[in-house]
This record gives structure tokens, sequence and C-alpha cells, in this order.
């Protein structure tokens, strides 16, 4: 059996952080109390009129320019016809063949095209199961309907679930960075779609795909398509085929069960959108779009790497997520802006130390100030505190908050200097083990593990071990290397 | 003053709005004369009539329309008032909001008097296909008023309203216009706005005036109008209002004639009442020519395909759902959808819901839906390139004068070729007027009938073709009266 090769496509669906609605004027919200965000328009009543929301359109450019599109000087909306109790009008009004954006790239993953649809409502199945079969009654919320949507679909050139989610990440900080959206998983206001396909290593056509839905979280995301691709390697290497099928993952059960085949494809029966004129994109338009860009988080990596002396595998980790990266910045500005001379190991501290402490939240939401970052930064360098003294140092700031010289104040996790009395510790540990110190005397160099220990024990790691080890040398009569 | 109701009725709206500016007519007895004979009305012209006049009845009449009350097709949208749109499936149904051109009519001084009967969601030339009950021709009433906007026109032709509005999509408006023996307009698409108005086919319809004569539908119109409703992508700023329509002469106004509206197909009493309008035009110094649409004997087909294609859409809301019919004791989803529609929906309505599904669907969509824009197109350009020669192009409004009840109720495609003259300025986009150019023997009755005059100009060109329908209405001279009479 030849080797075979995974390919991944996305398609992402972005809520706008527009003011308003897609198409009428009322406010956008999450939580609220059903139905009370709705109007004539997003409930479809009879006689209502969409009026695109010029907000959307200037959101929707701003991404077309991040991921490097084509702009279309005219797109058009279409009406994607469909009955289903969210979708009001029986129909979704979205863009097909003629997009606000195509083509693009971000990070080696092209981008296939980017367009501008509206959120469908929310259907809620009363009764215990919570999905329609088996539910007595169904209610609707129309608050979400008609919410703006941006989707983005990607190339298939995403290879593994790993490069799935951390070029999902990648976006998410793009999308972050431009203020286009909330980007939250967990409240939809970023979903993703993956088309998931194998193939024999070298072949140019694509395998036949299945859709994955639901993976609400960059983690779902990434074990949902790891488990759709052992799914299908189970059914090629059984000398199977794969169907085209939609699937639905189950974050609880880790399971993919199938929602439609490729047999209840539905006949969406696409046509232009006759209530809205074309998009027309000004000059004016794309002027302020450009004018309103930030900087992107690929840039900004290249901005760390020159500008702070940080690699560029460091750079990339704190720009690729945006929250550190803001974080790595307010602690660069409190030590010295420009001017600052510890960047290197902030950026040490928060993408390891930090980061393995919090995960995958906003350092900016625990008590950690980044001026106290900075200040941490600069007591290692200074040797005020030692490495591993300084790790508690962190869980204190993480913690409580405050100001790290005052932690070790407090904690007396200060480096352990001469005037404290390390030589009298030195002798004392050479007394209680002669063994040792022979072994270090007759050139045994690793023995000296054995004197330094006992030392750190008892000053809780707040001495300096390679001054340790000078001193230890020096008090037996061995030379240095 | 006091007024009898019969000399208030027999006044036109323009002459009544006069009057009340005047101080010589209370607006309140105004409406009061015209709810009364509506809320007697026999000939099923309304489909609901106002109680009593609006609390601020005096306040409107100092507006442009003088308070003189309108009536308005059921499909228009007025808040707590039932808007069906001549269907079942909305039966009772009083939206929560009020359609921006009865709004401007109200603010400009026309209050609302009652809504009007109507083929079921404006599919039809009948008024037969009304969910509510066919509308009768004032003239005679075992026949037809047309449609859809039959009860509009019925109403104003008997004197139950002074004047109404209508919708047009393939000749709504200037077809019934036409058999009832008024004046209807349909104007240039994006004219009026389309906010409120329940949809046919959004890329055709349009809102206009029916009314007694060419000053009253100027003036209406002109209240329709107006800045552009933000509510409405597809509506556009209208330049400033018209002037009252003063024109006696046509002195250097080409009308062109082309040969593929006005030969088969027209009754003999038709073409004969043409005719004769032609040489009036000429008698008023009209240079009248003949002039070629190549395109527009295809219009009819291509209208099929896309009106019903945006039909299918459009009436996809109406799923029992959020408001109007809903099936009772549906197991589940697909059955309430099935059952709702099945029930709520007329045979028509059915008809060209099928025809737009399967026009748009994958495999067709080109075949279909595809070829009909594209012929959509040929015949705009049709008339950009008559319009280059003639400032109007005239035809008969409609192949015949009204017919009886139940003619063509089982013959879907002779129902459709009512609409053979003036589907094809719909789909052009282009203003359109009906006037009444004179009375024309039925081929299966003696009793004349009014026969329809169509006028067509460039867009947003109203002002001059009501100039020149005004010029043709002085010099026919249309006694409308026996249709008063006849109510």
């Amino acid at each position: 059996m030849a080797d075979l090769e995974v390919v991944i496509g996305l398609e992402i669906h972005v809520q706008l952080a527009t003011a308003t609605k897609m198409f009428c004027s009322c406010a956008l919200s999450f939580g609220d109390p059903p139905n009370i965000h709705t109007c004539p328009v997003c409930l479809a009543l009879p006689g209502a009129l969409p009026v695109v929301n010029e907000r959307a359109i200037h959101l929707g450019l701003m991404i077309g320019m991040a991921l490097g599109c084509e702009l279309a000087p005219r797109s058009i909306f279409h009406r994607k016809n469909y009955f289903y109790p969210d979708s009001p009008k029986g129909y979704q009004i979205s863009q097909y063949d003629e997009p606000l954006c195509r083509g693009g790239e971000l990070e080696g993953v092209r981008i296939h095209r980017v367009h501008l649809e509206e959120d469908a409502a929310k259907l809620i199945h009363l009764g215990s199961s919570g999905r329609i079969h088996g539910s007595q009654t169904s209610v609707v919320d129309f608050n979400r309907g008609g919410t703006p949507l941006v989707e983005i679909v990607t190339e298939p050139d995403l290879r593994s679930a790993a490069a799935a989610r951390e070029w999902l990440e990648l976006l998410r900080a793009t999308l972050r960075a431009l203020g286009v959206s909330d980007v939250n998983m967990d409240e939809g206001s970023l979903r993703a779609d993956a088309n998931v396909s194998l193939r024999r290593v070298g072949a140019s056509e694509l395998g036949t795909k299945a859709e994955l839905k639901n993976m609400n979280s960059f983690r779902f995301l990434e074990r949902g398509i790891a488990a759709e691709v052992e799914r299908q390697r189970a059914i090629v290497e059984g000398g199977g085929e794969v169907e085209q099928e939609t699937l639905h993952f189950d974050p609880a059960s880790g399971q993919l069960t199938p929602l439609r085949s490729k047999e209840d494809a539905q006949d969406y029966r696409y046509f232009p959108e006759p209530d809205l004129v074309p998009i027309a994109i000004t000059a004016e338009m794309l002027d302020a779009a450009r004018s309103a860009m930030p900087e992107l988080p690929a840039a900004r990596a290249q901005r760390f790497e020159s500008e702070f002396e940080i690699s560029g595998d460091r750079a990339r980790q704190l720009a690729f997520r945006s929250e550190l990266g803001d974080f790595f910045e307010r602690a660069v500005a409190a030590d010295g802006g420009a001017a600052a001379v510890h960047a290197r190991r902030i950026a040490d501290l928060l993408t390891g130390e930090v980061l393995a402490r919090l995960g995958d939240s906003d350092p900016a939401s625990s008590r950690l100030e980044p001026a106290a970052l900075a200040a941490l930064a600069g007591l290692l360098a200074d040797g005020a505190v030692t490495a591993t003294a300084a790790r508690e140092v962190l869980d204190a700031l993480i913690a409580d908050g405050g100001d790290p010289a005052a932690v070790i104040a407090a904690r007396r996790l200060g480096r352990v200097a001469d005037s404290e009395g390390l030589a009298e510790l030195v002798e004392r540990a050479i007394a209680a083990d002669p063994d040792a110190a022979e072994q270090v005397r007759a050139g045994n160099a690793k023995a000296i593990g054995a004197l330094v220990g006992p030392i750190m024990r008892e000053t809780r790691g707040r001495a300096d071990g390679a001054e340790l080890q000078r001193l230890i040398r020096e008090a037996l009569g061995v030379g240095g290397d | 003053m006091s007024h009898g109701a019969a000399e208030i009725v027999g006044l036109s709206a323009a002459s009544a709005a006069a009057a009340v500016h005047a101080g010589d007519l209370d607006a309140g007895e105004l409406f009061e004369a015209y709810r009364s004979r509506a809320a007697a009305d026999r000939l099923n012209a309304f489909v609901w009539v106002a109680e009593r006049a609006p609390a601020d009845a005096g306040a409107g009449s100092g507006g442009p329309l003088g308070g003189v009350p309108v009536a308005v097709k059921d499909l228009f949208c007025t808040e707590g008032v039932p808007s069906q749109s001549g269907s079942r499936i909305l039966e009772g149904y009083r939206p929560p909001y009020t359609a921006t051109v009865v709004s401007r009519l109200a603010g400009a001084g026309a209050p609302l008097l009652g809504k009007t009967n109507q083929d079921e969601f404006a599919m039809g030339s009948s008024t037969e296909n009304s969910g509510f009950g066919p509308t009768r021709n004032p003239w005679d009433d075992s026949r037809v008023p047309g449609g859809s906007s039959g009860g509009s026109a019925a109403a104003v032709a008997a004197r139950l309203a002074p004047w109404a509005i209508g919708t047009d999509t393939g000749g709504s408006i200037r077809q019934p216009a036409a058999l009832c023996g008024i004046v209807g307009l349909k104007p240039t698409y994006g004219a009026v706005s389309r906010y409120g108005m329940i949809a046919f086919a959004s890329s055709l319809d349009q809102a206009g005036p029916l009314t007694r004569d060419v000053t009253d539908a100027a003036l209406l119109f002109s209240a329709m109008t107006g800045p552009r409703d933000p509510l409405d992508s597809t509506s556009l700023d209208y330049p400033a209002s018209l002037p009252r329509p003063s024109r006696r002469d046509l002195s250097g106004v080409r009308l062109g004639v082309p040969a593929e509206l006005t030969g088969e197909g027209i009754e003999p009493g038709v073409l004969e009442s043409f005719e004769a309008t032609l040489d009036l035009a000429r008698e008023l110094g009209a240079a009248v020519e003949p002039c070629a649409l190549p395109h527009a004997g295809h219009a009819l087909a291509a209208y099929y395909v896309l009106a019903p294609a945006e039909a299918s859409s459009n009436l996809a809301r109406f799923d029992g759902v959020r408001y109007g019919y809903r099936a009772s004791d549906s197991s589940d989803l697909l059955s309430m959808y099935t059952r709702t529609r099945h029930d709520g929906f007329g045979a028509e309505v059915k008809r060209r819901i099928m025809l737009g599904t399967y026009a748009l669907s994958s495999g067709y969509y080109d075949a279909f839906y595809g070829r009909a824009q594209r012929v959509r197109t040929k015949i705009a350009q049709d008339f950009a390139a008559a319009f280059e020669r003639f400032d109007f192009i005239v035809t008969p409004t409609a192949p015949g004068v009204a017919f009886p009840l139940g003619a063509k109720t089982s013959d879907p495609l002779a129902m459709y070729l009512n609409d053979f003259c003036t589907v094809p300025m719909s789909l052009a986009g282009i203003p359109a007027i009906s006037i009444p150019s004179g009375l024309a023997a039925s081929p299966d009755g003696d009793r004349p009938l009014p026969v329809g005059f169509q006028l067509a100009a460039p867009p947003f060109r109203e002002g001059a073709l009501l100039d020149a329908a005004f010029a043709l209405e002085q010099a026919i001279g249309f006694d409308a009266s026996a249709a008063a009479a006849e109510a």
C-alpha cells in the first residue's frame, strides 16, 4: 500500500462585528432574551426588503486585503433557496458566482474566495435529546438571524489536522488584529467546517471528500479531522472507497455521525437576488479599507524579529496569537520600548513559563501585569533572582498580581549572595560529604552535583548554581576549566 | 357648505382636492361619501373598508392630495389593517408596519379608504384568482374587471373610490384600467418604493396610480415618488414633482407603432379604436410611423420564466411558521410545510411556483432563467433603439375588451395572452400608461365596453408621458359615467 497524503480544505464562517444586522437595522446580540432583536426584514414579514449593511462590505474588503485577495469591482448577491424554520425567507441571501473577493493566500494556504452572507436564526428543539428527532416542539430565536457573515474558503492546501489547527489560529489572529469579528468559537462567531480527503502521495487528483461540521473549538477541529483521517485511512487500507458525505462531530464522544450523503444534496436554485443592486466598489471604499488596515500577524512577526532580535519561531509564536503579541508589546514598552534591553528574555518567559501555566487563555486575563513580567526579566538578567526562584515568583504574580521585587522580598526568594554566608554553606557541604569532595579533588567533575544539591535544597534554589560550583572548586583547590 | 354624495363623487380627485383646499368641501364629508359607497360595494371590489374617517382627516387635507381618500390594493402592507394579497394563506393577516408608498400618500393628505381585491399574489389578469371571490366589472357585472389590480380599477370606475393604487408586474395596472375605462400608470421601475408591497416578482413589480383621468394620475403619482426610499435598495430618487398636465396638441411628437404588438390576436373592435386614436393623434400634430421591436414577440415567454422564478422564491416565506395560515395536526415539519402551502395557495399560484422552481433547477437554469434574462436584455435594447427615433411607443393596452367571468379560467395560456402588449414594457422597466380610447363591441356580446390605449416612454419620462396622454384624453373625450351608474 502506497503512502497516503491527507488533504484538507477549510470553510470558515466569521460573524462580523458590525453594530447592526446584514440587511436590517436590528442590533447584533448574543445571549439576550429570544426574539427581541427582530423587525419585519429579519422576520421576513410580507413586503419587507433587505438593505445591505455598508459596514459589512467595508469589513469584508479589509479581510480580502489582509488575505491578499483580488477584490471584485462589482459583485452581486444571490438567493440560496431552502426550506427550514431557521431561514424565515425560505432563502439565504449569499454570494455565489460573483463574490466580493477571490484568490489570495495566508502563510502558504491559498484562499479560494471570500464572500458576504447572512447567518441563520437559531432553532431550539425542546425535549430531552436537543435534536430535532424525538423532540415534540421546536422554537425559533430570530435574534441571530441576519447577523452578517463572511465565508472564507481555502484551497485544499493543508496536510494534517495539526496544520489545520495552526493555520486556523493564525487566521483568527489575523481577523482579531483586523478588529472585524469577536472570533469566539464558543459563541459561534468563528465557525469552521473541514473538507477532508486522502490520496496517494504524488497524486494530483483529489480523493473523495467528507465534510465535517460543528467543530466549535480549535481542539475539536484538530480531533475531528484526526478522527476523520483515521476513519478514511481504515476504509482505504481495507480496500474500500470513501463516500462523499457530511459528518457531524460530537465533541463529547469524539464520534462522527453522518448528516447527509451525496444523494441528499439539495438543489439550492441559486439566482441573482432581485431585491438588491450589485455591490460596486469605489476608490473611496478601497481607500477607507486600506487606511483602516492594522499591522497583521505575519508583518508583526517580522517586526518582532528585526526590532527585538528574537528568533523567527519565537516571533511567530507571539504574533500569531495576537493576545500574546499584545502582552509582549506592553511588557516591552514597560521595559523601555525601543530601548528595551530585556525583550528576548520577556519573549522567552512569555512563550515558556507563562504559556505553560496559562495554556490557551489570554495572559491579560490573569493578574500578571506586563510591567511585572518585564521587571522579572530584568531581575533575572541582573542575577537578582535565579531561574528556579523566578518560577515561584511567576506563580505568585499570576495568582495575586503585584511587583516581582516585592514578591521576592516578601518571600525571601532573592539570590543568596556571598554576604549571606554562601562560603559557609560550601564549607558545611564539603564537611558533610567528604567522599564527594575527594572525588572532585581527584578530577571527577560530575561528583560536584552531590555537593551542590544540598545547598540548593537549603536555599530553595535561590543560590546561583554557577557561582556555587566556582566556590566549591575554589574551596577544594581544583582549578577551573 | 353641504353637498349631495352624488355631487361629491362626481368630482375628479384633483377637483375634490381643489375644493377642499378652497374650503368648499369638508374632508370628513368627502371621506364619508366614498366610505359609504365602498361599504355598499356590490362588485366585490373591496376586501376591507375603513369604518370611519381617520381622526386627523382634516389635518391631512392641507397636503397636496387634499384629504381625498385612496383605495389601496390588498398587497400593500397597512399597519393593523388586513393585508392579504388576495390569498387565503394570509387571511386576516394584519402587518405591524405600513408600506412606504401608503405612508407617503397619507403624509400628502390621502387617507386610507379601503383595501381592494386582487388576483392572489397579483398572479392573474381577471381578479378571478382572488382567495376572496372575483371582482365584477362595473360596465357589465357578468364580466371581469381585468387584473391583477381589478379591485382598484373597478372601485375607481364605479366611483366607489376617488382614486386608487395598484401594482403592475406584467400589466396588472394597465390591463384592468383598460377593461374598466380608467387611467392606469405603470411607472419606471424604481420610481416608487416597493417596501411593504407583498412581492410577486421583485424585478418587475412596480406600484402606480389608477385614476379617473390623466390629471388625477399625475397628482397621485407625484405623491408616490420623491427621494429614494432607504428601505428599498432598488428605488431611485425621483426628480421634482410633476406639473399638472396641460398639453393640448401633439405637434412634433413622434409615435412609434410596433407591428409586433398591433397585429394578430387583437380583437377587431380594439384595433378599430386603436386606429381611431392614432388618427386623432395625427390631427393633434403627431407623426405616427411603424417601428420595430424585434424581440417583443418573445416577451411573454421570457416573462413566464422570470416572474414565476422570482415568485417561487418570494413565496417561500409563506411556510406557516411565523404568520398566516398553518395547517393543523401536522405530524412533522415537512407535512406542516406541504399541507400549509397545499391548502393556503390557490391553483394559479401553485402552478407558477412549480414553473418557477423548475426554471431555476440545477441543469435547467441556463436553458430557462438564463435565456429569459438574455431575451429581457434584448427587449430593453429594442426599446432603447426605438426611442432614438420616437418619443413614445403606442399599442392597444389589452388585446380584447372585458371578458365574461369564467371564460378563461380553465385556459391559463389564453389568460396569459391578456398581457401580450404590456409585458414588454415591464421587462424593459420603462413607464407606460393606459388611457380609455373609447368603447368597442365584445366578440361575445353586444354591449360596448371600454378599450385602452397604451403609450410607453423612456425611463423617467413620466412627465412627458402624462402630458401626451392628457392631450389625447382631451381629444378623445371618453364618457365613463355608465360605469358609475351600474354600481
